[in-house]
């Protein structure tokens, strides 16, 4: 038995490795994802261009400018003098918030009794934007009252990931993705490809059992798939300086549960697919719905019940988190086991039915 | 070597095959000769364990080929109309993995390899991709690959479809060597001259075999009753013809019509012969089949 299915994976590496598209289509894509999630892909709100409007025009407002100014997630771009320019910059699209002070600024400070009156007026058009910009201005002008009067209460640290920085919640998310999509199309082409030149006849006559044939056509993908999420993962850690705070074995095994849903539904679509190119259709077709319902971008806690029944099914889901948990947080298998058990249980599942069907298909 | 009891197969509503019975013997070149749709692929289908039968059983080399699959498996090569090649991979890759695939050990392989590879004179192109290969090269790997495991047996499916004249005749030389070394050949075709070069023919027409002997045989059978005639308005003659109930099929062939006349029937109750020439012939394998196709 192991004698065939290692003939039938050494011809497929020899396969893959031939073809120049696949040779690219494993390592580009990876390394593409990679940059523009690092680099360009970036929420993170880094000197935000605004303008101010000071009408108090005292020392108190011009160090709250200088303050602004000063902070890195602010420049100060413009200063106006009438209602007219605010309207025009913001309209414009110059900056993405303007700094009203209102007359009477400095004396409702030193008073300290009343609130001193000011102003931030965000540009919504990009809700994600406009609610970071306004949070930051918020706490900025917050410690700002604060320096002189009694200290707030109120303090807020951030954990696992202190700076915020986008690029930490993302690089997780993209090794995700990149292990389905490349493992999934591999498998499913490999199969629907078989079929579509007419070599599944051929390899159903030779001694080759049913279940041999999944083994040797999906091990190789298994392969390429810790393969591709090393190289995610040096990449993450060396040019990105993604923190991997938890245990690199908790990570393997994660990527092994994960690979089986993965295969498995490569399986599957090639079991519904004619050729190749109703093989990459189906893929994304997949994919859209796993990726939106993942929590990789939209968290799931927000979505309607209906959909979050559907997104606790999704295998992506509980991967995502076992990512950041290892990655940011350092979580070990005591917190981890219950994401991966579901992960377990749905892949078996998965790749039991792909399975089942197959091998119904060949018959 | 294969013996088909009965073998029949059903697609719903469809009788793809209906009750084939047939033997054939080792050493043997059987080919069945029929349209598209006739039932062929369906019939080798099942005699290579791919395809279950509905009904009757189909025995090779004393192994059923239903439930002693792995053991007929062994035995034959099944070469299907469109063999799978892997376009990416050499000549050379590709025999090799249907070597290793049917558990041939290294030494029998690389003592096989180059024989067959001598025989086809394929010898030269060991290094290039499957998917750079002209047609009859392509046919010629095919055939290697269903060798590489020494079978007793070889199904050929419509192995020369598509395949240019010159090749052809390569293709055929080839098969004579193989038979004369042992195998046993099972092949369809749609080509009435390769049917021709086979030692036995069966006809097949819709699921069923119509009739089954040597080509010899075949031709002589009707050969006393087929006629060719010459005539300028061969569609009105041929309308003409089939009202007649002596004849039995009046077919177009070239300028001529060959016609088929039901056994004993003299010529002269159906044409003026000195007004029209017309000539007793030896009919084709394709006068028979037609013949045989609609008498029924």
């Amino acid at each position: 038995m192991w004698k065939r299915i290692r003939v039938l994976v050494r011809k497929e590496f020899l396969q893959v490795l031939r073809n120049p598209r696949t040779r690219i289509l494993l390592i580009v894509p990876p390394i593409m994802q990679l940059m523009i999630f690092g680099f360009a892909a970036n929420l993170d709100i880094e000197n935000a261009r605004v303008a101010f409007f000071d009408r108090d025009n005292t020392p108190q407002s011009r160090a709250l400018r200088a303050a602004f100014d000063a902070s890195p997630y602010f420049e100060v771009t413009d200063d106006l003098d009438t209602e007219a320019q605010l309207q025009k910059v913001l309209d414009s699209g110059k900056v993405l918030a303007a700094i009203r002070i209102l007359p009477g600024f400095a004396r409702d400070l030193a008073r300290n009794t009343e609130p001193a009156q000011v102003q931030v007026l965000v540009d919504g058009t990009n809700s994600n934007n406009a609610s970071i910009v306004s949070g930051y201005a918020n706490r900025l002008i917050a410690g700002f009252r604060q320096s002189g009067a009694t200290p707030d209460l109120t303090q807020t640290r951030v954990w696992f990931n202190p700076e915020l920085k986008s690029r930490y919640y993302f690089i997780p998310g993209v090794a995700m993705n990149i292990l389905t999509i490349i493992t999934m199309m591999l498998t499913a082409l490999a199969l629907v490809r078989e079929r579509e030149i007419g070599t599944m006849e051929q390899l159903m006559v030779s001694p080759l059992a049913p279940s041999e044939l999944i083994i040797g056509k999906t091990l190789p993908f298994v392969a390429i798939g810790f393969l591709q999420f090393f190289l995610i993962l040096t990449v993450a850690k060396l040019v990105f300086g993604v923190p991997v705070r938890g245990s690199i074995f908790l990570l393997i095994l994660a990527v092994a549960l994960y690979l089986l849903t993965t295969l498995g539904s490569g399986v599957l679509i090639s079991t519904i697919s004619k050729t190749q190119q109703q093989a990459v259709l189906s893929v994304f077709l997949y994919f859209m719905p796993v990726f939106m319902f993942s929590g990789f971008t939209f968290p799931v806690r927000n979505m309607p019940d209906a959909v979050r029944w559907i997104a606790n099914i999704n295998p992506q889901r509980y991967f995502i988190d076992i990512l950041r948990g290892v990655f940011l947080k350092g979580s070990g298998i005591d917190v981890l086991w219950e994401p991966m058990a579901v992960l377990a249980g749905i892949g078996i599942l998965v790749l039991g039915t792909s399975i089942l069907r197959f091998h119904r298909q060949l018959d | 070597m294969i013996s088909l009891r009965g073998l029949t197969r059903r697609f719903g509503d469809l009788v793809a095959v209906d009750h084939l019975s047939l033997d054939i013997a080792e050493g043997e070149i059987f080919g069945l000769v029929g349209p598209d749709g006739a039932g062929k692929t369906t019939t080798l289908r099942m005699i290579a364990g791919l395809v279950d039968p509905t009904e009757g059983e189909a025995v090779v080399a004393g192994f059923n080929a239903k439930t002693q699959t792995v053991q007929v498996r062994d035995r034959i090569g099944y070469m299907a109309q469109r063999f799978g090649l892997y376009g990416d991979l050499t000549v050379k890759e590709n025999m090799r993995f249907y070597s290793d695939l049917f558990g041939m050990s290294a030494a029998d392989r690389d003592a096989l390899s180059p024989k067959l590879l001598d025989m086809t004179r394929m010898a030269p192109f060991v290094d290039r991709p499957a998917a750079k290969l002209s047609g009859g090269m392509k046919q010629k790997l095919a055939l290697m690959c269903t060798l590489l495991h020494k079978p007793q047996v070889l199904l050929l499916d419509e192995p020369t479809n598509g395949v240019d004249p010159v090749s052809r005749r390569d293709f055929w030389v080839i098969l004579h060597q193989l038979v004369a070394d042992g195998l046993t050949l099972l092949l369809s075709t749609a080509y009435m001259d390769e049917a021709e070069r086979c030692n036995r023919v069966g006809l097949m027409h819709q699921g069923r075999l119509l009739q089954c002997d040597t080509p010899q045989a075949l031709r002589q059978s009707l050969a006393s009753d087929c006629y060719a005639v010459e005539t300028a308005h061969p569609r009105v003659e041929r309308e003409r013809l089939s009202k007649l109930p002596q004849v039995l099929s009046a077919r177009p062939a070239g300028s001529a019509l060959h016609v088929f006349l039901k056994p004993g029937t003299q010529p002269e109750t159906v044409w003026n012969t000195s007004e029209q020439p017309v000539e007793r012939i030896v009919p084709s394998l394709e006068d028979i089949f037609v013949a045989t196709v609609e008498r029924g």
